[in-house]
């Protein structure tokens, strides 16, 4: 559809107007114009919600909500084109077959071999070994071997030795949807442990002899302590209300030595609707402060993501501290149990923190333990009531660790937001299906390419230049504060106004460092190749007199060789380096705005460089072909100028 | 005056200071005439707390059994508990400390008796004079003059003796125009736009009262700063409503018809006791040390800190929108034209000028736009957020404008000279310093009191390597252009270096800090030592080929 204008959100006086496509995996919106870089590409997994509004003089407003918080404002000139973009685009928001999604199309060029690498990368055999079991008191148990137990769990299931099959399977019979206590993480240094589970079938009185078996063999697989923390993630409220359908929460009578504690996280319906509240915060058009304080603080979501933390908090003090073995379950285990068995495993452990590690810990706690990606994120058409942000309020809760303890982290902002987007995107198998069954029956890993290679492969875009694996912070389990509490949590604009460049500190620090220590590597080596040069030149020099010519040509090949090396390195050099970093936002702010619907280079989801570079290339390459004094255009990327230019027409 | 007779109980042993976030340590309290000195006793780490009595905003005291608690507030937000035994003593303490910290009189301040023990390279009272300011700007332009109009303060009192001023306006209209203007505030150069010869002025309101009434050489004045057929505007930081009501008082606005070449725009910048009253509310929220975040964000929202924020910002990007896009001059005027004009005319020269993001052109900037220009420092930071006094002409209109310029710099933090804690240690010499700098409330009143005879200048101290090392932001890469920061709720933050620096440890954040300088200083060695490899081979190099044409 031709002659079709692209609103920007900030102010409605700047439309682009340009050809929209509809492709089978894309919304492709290209701007009129002399180059063709302004494109926005919008994946049909990441929509969220199309609506349509009512029809203008200027034509047909269609405004798009995208997973990845993305806000897309359309206007079709003609009544039918936009209704037919409508229906096209509500089908294709919504397969109904996993065949449908992009994953089963997307090619990044490999070869099979190193696609079956790929997969290779995040192995969690290995994994339970670097924790150090299996050992003395835990072990492989095969009882789920053809999913036989339970459905949801991956077939490898850790579990103590001590429990027998007959255990495991009376304790899954007794637990929702038969999901049994099961390793989740195992503390090396004083064997507390962290496992988990789904609440048990109790009601208000049933008890299951095996169940309470399984219990005492964790708490004795921690031969260190005398008792074991059972955590309930829900509101007390919520697990008494479910003994009426004859679920519930462990009775400490009925168990030997253990301790129950309620942590009030509330359930996905919450979580949904905060989240939609807080973004409609976010889409307010130049909102006041009180408007948008006000509006973050009914939302709920910082409290919520406060909830989560405090669980894992408490979690990993029990093991690091008190030496105690804990159990976690929410009512199905595959949510809050996530959330906070992940949050906890983070704070402990400091491989999580590094890209590799915390591939490595989405690969465990969440997608080898049947978290219902596709349920709750929407990848199939489904029931709207089983969406929930859950994996982005664990996302969300590593971004606020990592504003705390900025040195502690290996990887950078960045690669969460771009992990965010793959877990909607559908461009990589690994966030398919409910459950490990499902995506062996689908094959997933013979049709469709890992995310984690591909992240992997460009680790250098996401690197925390701040981190160093001998940093203090970097060592021993993390100790976040608890109070006062009142504004450790804040706003995450980076993720959730993700796409208005306009908002978002110009100069980024994180990208500054990275291109000084990108230098400082360059200058290491040219170091190492002066020095030896330098010692060869002195050698030659005391040879000069016994085969001068030789050494002398030498030397002099050696030396071009490396003025050109050095040409790359001059202080000049540096600075335009230096510029081309940070200048993708200094100063030409008014420039930038321009750039800002410019996102097709996060989004180019079909472009396996979902990278930071292209990124920055992008905007300095806007930069440059813009004089910072094209005026008449006014610096606009803020609201608040923006209704001053309205009084400025006005007055 | 003798402090001795203030001092009932110079010194108490055994006393027990509490910190957040510290373990208590005992030791010995001691009252000087200007500081309250604390030294822990033990040999492991002895420990010295030194505080200006200037810098206490109010105390408190308690007492179970014969132990007294004093509870001392600062005005740099810090909070403090001396637990004191013996009620006699106490008592005594907590009133000379409340006498010695509420001393009437200025020239019984700390800066008329302190000895500096550093070595003064340069003056800091003759650091920044104006006639070097005007240097600069003739070698731009030709189209101003420095007045001395003002000599003896005798034309406006808050004003500076000289001024720059349009060249064909003479002193005889400028008498006139003083008349017709607030405090005499007449219109005067603030900034001079080299990009495209567009300027800032700023002044107070005209007193055009209800009837109207004009002067011609007022108009005259302002016209002279616009080019052949140019507009300008003039941006008014009241509210249409309240530049209205001020007509009733003898104020007002410029009335179209009158000035045909200017818009008015009206921005809404709040004052005194408003921005007091938020101070007060924001500092009482950021210290609740309660569990629960349920109502932080409220509290935060409902002490409208974050608003005026963005009120200010907004208003000051106008101006330099309309300077640098717009390529029209810009008059700046409130009521008095003492304080959010000064907010708005500094840091729209922050957004337009790259010297004022140097640390000696903000200082330059400080002092042009705040010192000179009659800020009435001593009014304005008498007191801060835990004073009971309700003062009317207390206000953190100061606090506000570094607030501003630290969201700019966390927005654009490579275009820096300068870190956060230049900002916080200019905070803090408002409020209580040993510095005569910010003593006295104009220009008129410091020479009054002969500051620069009799009292260091703040920058005489800031201005050596040793303590400008501190204050230098490893990020800067010069940046020649101007800079646009986003004013969206979103973009602005709560100022936690400030507002949550005695409630919070910033043991990870400082960690962040000195892990990015390091990086950054690595990476310099490394250029240096490569640099004089190279030349070191090029000299070897040339010695050879020297050798060999031998």
């Amino acid at each position: 559809v031709e002659n079709v204008r692209l609103l920007d959100r900030l102010s409605s006086r700047k439309a682009a107007l340009g050809t929209l496509y509809l492709t089978a995996t894309h919304v492709i919106f290209v701007e009129n114009g002399s180059e063709g870089r302004k494109e926005t590409w919008v994946l049909h997994s990441q929509i969220s919600s199309i609506e349509k509004q009512a029809t203008t003089a200027t034509g047909c407003p269609l405004l798009i909500r995208c997973k990845n918080f993305q806000v897309i404002q359309l206007v079709i000139p003609q009544e039918r084109d936009c209704h037919d973009i409508y229906i096209s685009l509500i089908r294709l928001a919504r397969p109904v077959k996993y065949e449908e999604l992009y994953c089963f199309s997307f090619n990044p060029k490999l070869d099979k071999e190193e696609r079956e690498q790929g997969w290779k990368l995040v192995d969690l055999t290995e994994e339970y070994n670097r924790m150090g079991v299996p050992n003395n008191y835990w072990q492989i148990s095969d009882v789920n071997r053809d999913y036989g137990v339970c459905d949801s769990y991956p077939t490898e299931v850790y579990v103590p030795r001590s429990a027998t099959a007959h255990i495991i399977v009376g304790s899954s019979k007794f637990r929702s949807r038969r999901r049994f206590p099961a390793l989740s993480y195992y503390c090396k240094d004083n064997n507390a442990s962290i496992c988990r589970s789904s609440q048990p079938l109790s009601g208000f009185s049933a008890r299951c002899l095996e169940d309470e078996q399984m219990l005492q063999a964790i708490r004795k697989a921690n031969p260190g302590s005398d008792f074991l923390y059972v955590v309930d993630t829900r509101p007390k409220l919520n697990a008494m209300a479910n003994r009426a359908a004859g679920k519930g929460y462990e009775n400490e009578d009925n168990y030997s030595n253990i301790k129950f504690q309620f942590i009030g996280i509330e359930n996905i319906h919450v979580m949904r609707n905060s989240l939609q509240k807080m973004l409609e915060v976010c889409e307010l058009k130049s909102p006041s402060m009180s408007d948008f304080l006000w509006g973050l603080e009914n939302s709920g979501w910082l409290k919520h993501i406060k909830a989560i933390m405090d669980a894992g908090i408490f979690i990993a003090k029990a093991v690091a501290e008190e030496g105690v073995s804990v159990l976690v379950h929410c009512s199905d285990g595959w949510d809050r149990t996530a959330q906070v068995c992940s949050v906890a495993s983070l704070l402990l452990d400091p491989y999580y923190r590094t890209m590799k590690g915390f591939m490595v810990l989405i690969e465990k706690d969440w997608v080898s333990f049947g978290h219902k990606f596709n349920h709750r994120y929407g990848n199939l058409d489904g029931d709207p009531k089983e969406i929930s942000p859950v994996i982005d309020q664990f996302i969300e809760c590593v971004w606020q660790l990592m504003e705390q303890f900025p040195c502690a982290f290996e990887f950078n902002e960045r690669f969460l937001i771009h992990i965010q987007h793959h877990i909607y995107s559908c461009q990589f198998g690994n966030f398919l299906c409910n459950s490990q069954k499902e995506r062996r029956e689908l094959k997933i890993q013979e049709r469709t390419y890992s995310l984690w290679a591909h992240l992997w492969k460009n680790r250098a875009d996401y690197l925390n230049p701040l981190y160093r694996p001998d940093h203090g912070q970097t060592q021993g389990t993390l100790h976040p504060r608890m109070a006062p509490c009142n504004f450790l949590y804040k706003f995450w604009s980076g993720m959730y106004n993700r796409f208005e460049k306009g908002l978002h500190p110009r100069q980024s620090v994180t990208d500054y460092l990275m291109a000084v220590k990108e230098e400082t590597q360059q200058l290491e080596e040219e170091l190492e190749v002066l020095r030896e040069r330098l010692a060869n030149l002195q050698k030659s020099q005391l040879n000069d007199y016994k085969v001068p010519s030789k050494q002398q040509d030498r030397s002099k090949q050696f030396g071009l060789s490396t003025s050109d090396n050095s040409l790359a390195n001059t202080p000049q050099e540096y600075s335009n380096d230096l510029k081309s970093f940070p200048s993708r936002s200094p100063s030409q702010g008014d420039e930038e705005d321009s750039a800002l619907i410019l996102t097709q280079d996060n989004l180019k989801s079909s472009d396996p460089d979902l990278s930071a570079t292209s990124d920055q290339e992008s905007g300095v390459e806007d930069l440059s072909c813009r004089s910072p004094s094209v005026g008449g255009c006014l610096p606009s990327e803020d609201s608040g100028k923006d209704s001053d230019e309205a009084v400025f027409l006005t007055v | 005056m003798e402090f001795a007779e203030l001092i009932k109980t110079p010194r108490a042993d055994n006393v027990a200071l509490h910190r957040p976030f510290y373990p208590a340590v005992e030791g010995t309290l001691c009252l000087t005439g200007h500081h309250l000195i604390f030294s822990s006793r033990r040999q492991d780490n002895a420990e010295e707390l030194w505080l200006l009595h200037s810098n206490i905003d109010s105390i408190e005291k308690r007492f179970v059994g014969s132990l007294g608690t004093i509870i001392i507030k600062c005005k740099d937000l810090r909070i403090i508990q001396l637990d004191i035994p013996g009620m006699e003593e106490c008592l005594n303490i907590a009133s000379s400390i409340e006498a010695l910290s509420t001393l009437d009189s200025v020239t019984l301040m700390y800066p008329f008796f302190y000895r500096p023990m550093f070595e003064i390279v340069e003056d800091g009272w003759r650091s920044f004079l104006p006639d070097q300011e005007f240097e600069l700007l003739t070698s731009v332009t030709d189209e101003w003059r420095l007045s001395c109009i003002n000599k003896e303060f005798s034309v406006c009192p808050s004003y500076p003796p000289v001024v720059i001023v349009p060249k064909s306006i003479d002193d005889e209209a400028l008498r006139k125009v003083a008349m017709f203007r607030h405090g005499s505030r007449f219109p005067v150069l603030s900034y001079y736009h080299k990009k495209n010869g567009m300027v800032m002025m700023r002044s107070s309101q005209p007193l055009t009262g209800t009837n109207g009434r004009r002067c011609k050489e007022d108009e005259k004045l302002i016209n002279a700063t616009l080019r052949p057929g140019k507009r300008g505007y003039i941006i008014d930081t009241r509210s249409l409503n309240v530049a209205q009501q001020a007509r009733a008082k003898g104020g007002g606005f410029e009335q179209e018809a009158h000035y045909p070449q200017w818009r008015r725009i009206h921005k809404c910048i709040e004052r005194f006791n408003i921005l007091q009253e938020s101070l007060i509310k924001l500092v009482e929220a950021c210290n609740d040390q309660s569990h629960n975040m349920d109502r932080w964000l409220s509290k935060l929202e409902a002490s409208n800190w974050l608003t005026h924020i963005k009120e200010i910002l907004t208003a000051a990007c106008l101006a330099a929108q309309c300077i640098d896009r717009e390529g029209a001059s810009v008059l700046v005027h409130g009521t008095e034209g003492t304080d959010s004009t000064l907010q708005v005319t500094s840091l729209a020269q922050i957004i337009l000028d790259p010297r004022c993001r140097t640390i000696r052109g903000f200082e330059s900037l400080v002092v042009r736009e705040w010192l000179q220009a009659g800020h009435p420092f001593q009014q304005r930071c008498a007191q801060s957020a835990y004073s009971n006094s309700k003062q009317k002409w207390e206000a953190p209109v100061f606090l506000l404008f570094l607030d501003c310029v630290w969201q700019i710099l966390r927005q654009f933090p490579c275009s820096f000279e300068f870190n956060e804690q230049f900002l916080i240690m200019l905070f803090e010499h408002a409020y209580a310093s040993q510095f005569g700098t910010f003593l006295g409330n104009n220009e008129s009143e410091r020479s009054k009191l002969k500051l620069p005879q009799k009292t260091m200048s703040l920058w005489s101290w800031v201005n050596r390597s040793e303590e400008l090392c501190k204050f230098q932001n490893p990020l800067f890469e010069a940046n020649s252009l101007v800079i646009w920061p986003s004013v969206a709720p979103q973009s602005l933050q709560l100022w936690e270096g400030v507002f949550l620096r005695w409630n919070r440890p910033s043991k990870f954040l400082d960690e962040a800090q000195e892990e990015m300088i390091s990086i950054i200083k690595y990476n310099k060695e490394l250029q240096a030592k490569v640099n004089a490899l190279r030349r070191q081979l090029a000299e070897m190099e040339t010695d050879d080929r020297m050798q060999e044409n031998l």
